[in-house]
């Protein structure tokens, strides 16, 4: 029946013995990342850069040329025409209006409908604004920023300031390289991609307090054990469920990703991306990284300071 | 022994009733009538079809009409008080006007803190007074001019029949309108297009626009377009304004299209004299600042209300008609954003949805069982009672369910069964440690409680944010990521404990099979 119980065994691994290995790893992959950002770029949608973006359908296969053609009069840039689905009897319209705002994006949309004619089923027309774009930029990157030191201050309320920094250097490393990775492959960046890495935030941050609860939990029952043993010894506790949630948040992502459509793919990779990341991070980067400090006095400190509010912990 | 109070048994199963319960209006045909609590989760535009406009309310354009009426304020109030000036002239945001004598300025500056309230008034060195909107008196206006917009849209959707239209404000200065059911919004757009500020003007009948070109024109008079062909001169002052029309029809006149219109009382008594004092005098129709028709006045019109004709077809006439009788915006809107969504890729966004639901539901499921067997089972039950109790909720509370609602539901399946391995990890390291099973069954729950709360704690901040930051479909998701942690936190701890509870007093094992 337990065909997994190969998980569910008790491990022990030395997590932090390879760590010059990891360390040097993750800040070429955050550097990499960073080039990839500064360099490469995004794949905006239309969310972000503005434009228009046309998805229409037609019961017969769709002549990706000729369409090309009779759109060529327009006076549209950045004109790229993308056949959807296995049939090919669909096709996404994306164009930039040649002089954008607002109302030139509008009357593109109406003569792009007026040339295609009746012909088609129109599965979507957006058309967004290049103010209300630069205006979704900025929040975007706002709103993750706000996540990520809103979720460290929980942290740092709830543990130690160490654990928030590792917390921070965690959360820091997943998005960046997952952001890296965005670029690498030219995913579309849309509003939902962003919703996507500020989940994937949450799951990485969810992984690492389960660790971070155990390391608090041995400091206070382990009082003789060498800090770099408890570190190793609380993640290995812990392992098992840490590759047990990792697999079934994966199982759920995969579906996601195979299944739920063109619409989720980019979020959908983020999500199954991040949860291998996430996971990666919590161990190598939160967990590992706390043995740089001394735990056990600023522990001490704090217990003769004041009582845990929750008292639970 | 282990067991669980009465009570609490009783409100576990009472909650999840109540759950299902609310889920139920999911699943029963769309036929049957429900009362307005008892509902399916409302479907957000991108999945059941629609038309989102995102509309800015143009207060730079606002603001320059106040300007130009502020100007004029300024130089009768100069006039009355006979104070000399120079150089009035209204701007973009501001009305300047430059004043000599240091005394008079002062006395000046005095009656003007008196026009209008929110003034921010300085003087330069030369002399010239500014007016213009203090910061606070700008923000009043644009709140009060986009609850006037929203009204007025709001009247014109109605008008077109659109079931069960949203319309509301986003930030400061614009406005969402979400249009169900809506494929081809270039309809909606054309009648939002329009401010429709309808005005009633006396032509100068002693100037011609080719005077006018000239340099003929007096300061009250001005050329306007006319939509019947040409250009006419009328007068600057209006006589009547269309915020004192009460209702307005269409009608049919010697085989042609006409609109009808009435007066409120103090409008037909002003339409009344106007058209009484100047009978053989032609009076123009001003809308949005181009004449529709300019008659010339046969007799007095004194019942208050009178027809407009033009070259109008009937569906000209109707529209006409429905934006006189919905009112005047009181600034143009513009169209920043627009996302129309067919009716069929938001059906096949809900089948791929739920089928990737399903998918990702089973391989969980497997999963868990393969790793846990028994216990996997018991999962399985409260995996299934969180995804019922998370569209009750979601129903209930009434969340639109977006596109990335669904992805955050399968997510949430992934995630939820964490709190139930915490439990069971916890469980076998206690029975590792020498517990009895109904200790280490005891303790698995009440050690790993903390850990469960501070690790869905920080996932919520998370979804906090996005909530903050979202708008549209980001922020369904982040509601849909928040109840499906909250539940998530309840069943995986009360429901998986009852069932565990009954499975060991039931069958009285000796061991754990974790």
């Amino acid at each position: 029946m337990k065909l997994f119980s190969w998980v569910t065994k008790d491990t022990n691994i030395d997590f932090l013995k390879p760590r010059k290995y990891t360390y040097t790893a993750s800040i070429l992959l955050i550097l990499a990342s960073f080039w990839l950002i500064f360099f490469h770029g995004f794949n905006y949608g239309i969310d972000f850069s503005g434009g228009v973006l046309m998805e229409i359908k037609s019961d017969n296969k769709i002549n990706v040329e000729e369409i090309r053609q009779k759109l060529s009069v327009l006076d549209l840039d950045e004109l790229t025409l993308q056949s959807v689905g296995e049939e090919g009897n669909e096709l996404s319209i994306r164009a930039q209006a040649d002089n954008a705002n607002e109302e030139s994006q509008r009357i593109a949309v109406v003569k792009i409908k007026e040339i295609l004619g009746s012909g088609y089923e129109y599965r979507r027309v957006e058309s967004v604004g290049p103010q209300v774009g630069d205006e979704l930029k900025r929040a975007g990157v706002i709103s993750s920023i706000i996540a990520i030191f809103a979720i460290c201050a929980y942290v740092w309320f709830r543990f130690e300031w160490q654990f928030a920094l590792g917390a921070l250097l965690g959360l820091f490393h997943d998005i960046i390289i997952t952001v890296g990775c965005l670029s690498l492959f030219d995913f579309d960046i849309s509003l939902t991609t962003v919703a996507a890495i500020l989940t994937l935030a949450g799951y990485s941050i969810n992984d690492t307090v389960v660790n971070y609860d155990r390391i608090r939990e041995n400091l206070r029952k382990y009082k003789k054990m060498s800090q770099y043993d408890l570190i190793n010894k609380s993640i290995n506790d812990i392992f098992s469920r840490t590759i047990l949630t990792g697999l079934t948040t994966l199982c759920a992502a995969i579906a996601l990703f195979a299944f739920g459509g063109d619409a989720l793919r980019s979020f959908s990779f983020v999500i199954l991306f991040g949860v291998i990341i996430g996971t990666y991070s919590s161990i190598y980067i939160s967990c590992v990284f706390l043995n740089v400090f001394d735990l056990r006095k600023t522990q001490e400190a704090r217990a003769k300071q004041e009582v845990n509010p929750f008292g639970n912990a | 022994m282990y067991k669980l109070s009465k009570q609490r048994v009783l409100v576990i199963l009472g909650i999840c009733l109540v759950g299902v319960l609310l889920a139920i209006p999911n699943v029963m045909p769309k036929s049957v009538k429900l009362p307005s609590w008892w509902q399916p989760v409302s479907l957000g535009l991108d999945l059941q079809g629609g038309s989102n406009l995102l509309l800015e309310v143009n207060m730079k354009e606002v603001v320059r009409e106040r300007m130009e009426l502020l100007e004029d304020a300024v130089r009768q109030s100069l006039r009355e008080h006979r104070i000399r000036y120079q150089n009035l002239s209204a701007g973009a945001d501001s009305v300047k006007v430059k004043i000599d004598n240091a005394n008079s300025r002062t006395q000046a500056i005095g009656y003007f803190k008196k026009l209008e309230d929110g003034l921010e008034i300085s003087v330069n060195e030369n002399g010239t007074i500014e007016l213009k909107y203090s910061e606070t008196a700008l923000n009043i206006l644009t709140k009060k001019v986009v609850d006037q917009s929203i009204e007025i849209v709001r009247r014109r959707i109605d008008e077109l029949g659109t079931k069960e239209p949203v319309i509301q404000s986003q930030g400061s200065d614009r406005i969402v309108v979400q249009l169900p059911g809506i494929q081809n919004p270039e309809e909606v757009k054309a009648l939002l297009g329009k401010t429709a500020k309808m005005s009633f003007h006396l032509v100068d009948s002693r100037t011609t626009a080719a005077d006018a070109k000239r340099g003929k024109l007096s300061n009250s008079s001005r050329v306007m377009n006319s939509a019947e062909g040409g250009q006419l001169v009328v007068q600057r002052k209006a006589v009547v304004g269309g915020e004192n029309l009460t209702d307005a029809g269409v009608a049919f006149q010697d085989g042609g299209a006409v609109v009808t219109f009435k007066f409120n009382t103090m409008g037909g008594k002003k339409f009344g004299e106007v058209t009484k004092n100047n009978i053989g005098e032609r009076l123009a129709i001003v809308l949005d600042n181009e004449i529709i028709s300019a008659p010339t006045i046969q007799s007095a019109i004194l019942g208050g209300s009178g027809v407009i004709t033009g070259n109008f077809t009937a569906e000209d006439a109707n529209n006409l008609a429905m934006l006189l009788r919905s009112g005047a915006l009181p600034a143009p809107l513009e169209v920043l954003e627009e996302r129309t969504v067919g009716a069929g890729l938001g059906a096949d966004s809900i089948k791929d949805g739920v089928f990737a639901s399903i998918v990702g539901l089973i391989a969980v499921v497997l999963f868990m069982i393969a790793a846990y067997g028994l216990f996997g089972l018991f999962t399985t039950i409260t995996v299934f009672t969180n995804l019922v109790l998370m569209l009750g909720a979601m129903s209930f509370i009434g969340t639109t369910l977006t596109l990335p609602g669904i992805a955050g539901i399968i997510l949430t399946i992934g995630m939820a069964v964490d709190a139930n391995v915490l439990i069971f990890e916890r469980m076998r390291e206690e029975v590792k440690n020498g517990r009895s099973t109904h200790d280490a069954a005891d303790a698995g729950f009440t050690e790993a409680w903390a850990t469960i709360v501070d690790s869905n704690l920080t996932t919520l901040v998370a979804a906090a944010v996005l909530f903050w930051f979202g708008t549209g479909p980001v922020r369904g998701f982040a509601v849909t990521l928040a109840i499906g942690i909250a539940t998530s936190m309840f069943t995986s701890v009360t429901v998986t404990r009852l069932i565990i509870t009954y499975w060991l007093n039931r069958f009285k094992p000796t061991k754990l099979p974790i």
